[in-house]
């Protein structure tokens, strides 16, 4: 029979347990503590909600600032752009796609790291999940609003935009649903939708969280407001029990449909008979690319903002280290896919296919190929290295130039492939107007406005669901204060769970009675 | 006015309002509360409910509960997007608008997969969320427990057990004392007039806000009087 306490329930102070390093780190990434600082529950919640009960603070207000200028730049660049029509921007014979779409595939493929974290990560039991996935999922819901501006506004008469949708109509017509254009219509509008939903469902119980601190806190105009929002959550079993079920499966939807959106998205290219778009390689090579650079954005924003709202302990480094480790795989599968891409072109012996490729890499546009190589492809490799990928300056560098890295990738796709149309007297070099520039731009103010708000007034962290995995929340956990009847048997699912954490430093026990002190505050070990 | 409801359909919604009366235990941790539900589920209980900040690993077993529906519903809900969503790209292209280009089919099932598909994870994911609401019967702004002070930590730090007075066993005084002995560190009557200490520990006990002034007031997201 065995005494458990915090500091070798996880098998920490030898015996059966994972190995651990002299210092008292563990050996392997996957032992890493999931919450660090030996937090109690009530931490857990303050630490996250103080952040939308307290005064706002200046930092805020001027970042808050500079988005809302940027909104404003996107307000005035869209409505030149509505006024005058699409030839604001620098399309012309016989490029039509230019940066409309490429920022389009741009943002969409951010959003998709948001699901991945929250529904992928989730069926896959990645427990790590939790401190990131609330952020992540915001960003994706942020992320696509942008991207649907601009589909909706190339459209050029925007005010008909509903001629999109199966409406009918004075004209009697109806869309046309064999094209892959109608289909991103259907995946981005209905990936949008299932995304605030899967979201608001995880919000529910923190949106409670924060209204009980309202009411007890006597602010009750905001504990009205919240109440409304959360519904009349209570936290009950019978409540989770559904609850728990509705999430999973709404993670099992979540999954098949970000597959399918960047596959639809890819279609909008490889559908088409353009060389260089058309090629069966693209649905995988652009889920793979949306899920690079949607982590890369993740890094860029969570290590912001951990630092700035003081949550080291709940986003701590290894969950950026796991982060940086998919960006590492990613960056790598859509280098092999570039390669392979050249790879088929050759041996497919279809000359347009070999001069759509020669003229990306040694064409004009030249220095935006090698540009996303270099960011893409060769710049992750630094993520080898353990130290690298658990330094915050060279994983910030690294996530900025991969979002760089992408966005070229979609405008060497789109523009090398359609400059050189198959009649050389069609040739022409493409260069964005200022309004491409602006409203690009702008869009950013409208991330980051959407961004700041959620920051402020929403949990950033998924409360219920980091306390959740932290050890005390497992009801075995308290058997040894309790009747001691915990043993061998017992101890064993603790002990082989790679997400159970290990404290990185022995919980702190004043009184050495064995029980650490956040348990003997809860709960008297007599 | 009031609205002529059926005899049955009335002793439901009445049953349903009063889920929440009875006494409200506040334990100290997950483990003591998965415990106490073991124990009186032993003792004969049956009306049972536990309020958690987050969900307890194996409290659906202690508590006898089954798996959740919901996977059923979602399942029809999927079907009935699919069907729609070939309907609707059937009925317009082979029904309602044909078009004929180069003598092809005027619907062609492989170019509509896409919006199925679509479509399918709509219905689902609104079946899943909509059932979810309705199954838990959410939004509930009113819920006499509310009226508890000590129950706003239940979405924060702290663990109840509740026992409906609906329930065949209960007994006040008896209850009370099955759920002190079982570490129940304050037992409170709970019913649509308000909530009333009858066991263990005492309000002024510090709670983890302590350094914010406890203010004592009505629960906000109340009706108020019944």
């Amino acid at each position: 029979m065995a005494t458990v306490t915090s500091k070798n329930a996880y098998g920490r102070s030898g015996g059966d347990g994972a190995p651990v390093y002299a210092d008292g780190t563990p050996k392997t990434l996957a032992d890493a503590p999931l919450v660090r600082g030996n937090l109690s529950f009530h931490d857990v919640t303050e630490m996250v909600s103080v952040h939308t009960e307290k005064k706002t603070p200046l930092g805020w207000w001027i970042a808050f600032g500079a988005a809302l200028t940027g909104l404003a730049i996107f307000a005035v660049a869209v409505a030149y752009q509505v006024w005058n029509g699409p030839g604001v921007w620098g399309l012309t014979n016989p490029v039509f796609w230019g940066w409309a779409i490429v920022n389009f595939v741009w943002w969409v493929g951010i959003g998709h790291a948001g699901t991945l974290i929250s529904a992928v990560l989730f069926l896959f039991r990645q427990r790590w999940r939790t401190s990131i996935n609330r952020a992540a999922e915001a960003m994706t819901l942020f992320a696509v609003a942008c991207a649907l501006t601009f589909p909706t506004f190339h459209v050029g008469r925007v005010w008909v935009i509903y001629y999109t949708l199966p409406i009918p109509n004075q004209m009697a017509m109806w869309p046309q649903f064999k094209s892959p254009l109608l289909w991103d219509v259907f995946a981005v509008s209905i990936y949008g939708t299932v995304s605030l939903l899967f979201w608001y469902v995880g919000l529910i119980p923190d949106l409670a969280t924060i209204r009980d601190r309202a009411a007890r806190a006597g602010k009750m105009v905001r504990a009205r407001i919240l109440g409304f929002f959360s519904l009349g959550w209570t936290g009950s079993n019978r409540s989770w029990r559904h609850y728990e079920r509705a999430y999973l499966l709404l993670a099992g939807l979540a999954t098949p449909l970000v597959l399918s959106v960047h596959s639809v998205v890819s279609f909008d290219f490889a559908v088409s008979i353009v060389p260089g778009w058309h090629t069966t390689i693209f649905p995988p090579y652009f889920v793979a690319g949306a899920i690079f650079s949607g982590f890369a954005m993740v890094v860029t924003l969570m290590v912001v903002a951990r630092s700035v709202f003081d949550i080291k302990n709940l986003i701590t480094i290894d969950h950026l280290e796991k982060m940086n480790i998919i960006i590492l795989v990613t960056g790598t599968v859509v280098g092999f896919a570039y390669i392979t891409e050249f790879f088929i072109a050759w041996y497919s012996q279809v000359e347009y296919e070999q001069f759509a490729f020669a003229n990306r890499a040694f064409g004009p546009y030249a220095w935006a190929y090698w540009t996303m190589m270099a960011c893409n492809l060769i710049f992750p490799q630094v993520f080898w290295v353990k130290k690298f990928r658990r330094s915050i300056p060279i994983m910030f560098a690294i996530s900025i130039t991969t979002n760089i890295g992408m966005w070229f990738e979609r405008f060497v796709i789109t523009v090398t492939s359609l400059h050189r149309d198959f009649l050389p007297s069609s040739w022409d070099y493409y260069s964005p107007t200022i309004w491409d520039i602006l409203m690009y731009v702008g869009t950013f103010g409208l991330f980051f406005t959407l961004f700041l708000l959620f920051l402020r007034f929403v949990p950033m962290v998924a409360i219920a669901e980091v306390k959740g995995v932290m050890p005390q929340a497992d009801p075995h956990f308290y058997h040894h204060a309790g009747d001691g009847h915990a043993d061998a048997h017992e101890l064993a699912p603790y002990q082989v769970d790679a997400n159970a954490q290990g404290a990185a430093t022995a919980a702190p026990d004043s009184d050495a009675d064995g029980v650490p002190d956040d348990v003997a505050h809860d709960r008297d070990p007599s | 006015m009031r609205l002529p409801i059926p005899n049955a359909i009335a002793a439901r919604l009445e049953e349903r309002s009063n889920q929440h009366v009875g006494l409200l235990a506040e334990f100290p941790d997950p483990g003591a509360l998965y415990d106490a539900v073991k124990g009186l589920r032993e003792r004969g209980y049956t009306r049972l409910d536990t309020f958690s900040p987050f969900p307890i690993h194996g409290m659906d077993r202690a508590m006898g509960l089954p798996v959740s529906k919901i996977g059923y519903l979602v399942f029809f809900g999927g079907i009935t997007g699919a069907f729609l969503g070939w309907l609707l790209q059937w009925w317009t292209s082979e029904v309602d608008y044909p078009i004929n280009i180069s003598n092809k089919p005027l619907y062609a099932f492989e170019a509509s997969v896409p919006i199925i598909f679509e479509l399918t994870i709509l219905f689902s994911a609104l079946t899943a969320v909509g059932a979810m609401l309705a199954l838990n019967g959410l939004p509930r702004p009113y819920d006499p427990l509310f009226y508890s002070d000590r129950f706003g930590r239940a979405t924060d730090d702290g663990f109840f057990l509740h026992v409906a007075a609906a329930d065949g066993t209960f007994a006040q005084d008896r209850t009370t004392d099955d759920l002190l002995g079982l570490g129940a560190t304050a037992v409170e009557y709970v019913d649509h007039d308000g909530a009333t200490l009858v066991g263990g520990a005492d309000l002024a006990a510090p709670a983890p806000n302590a350094d914010r002034a406890p203010v004592p007031v009505t629960p906000p997201h109340t009706t108020g009087d019944l």
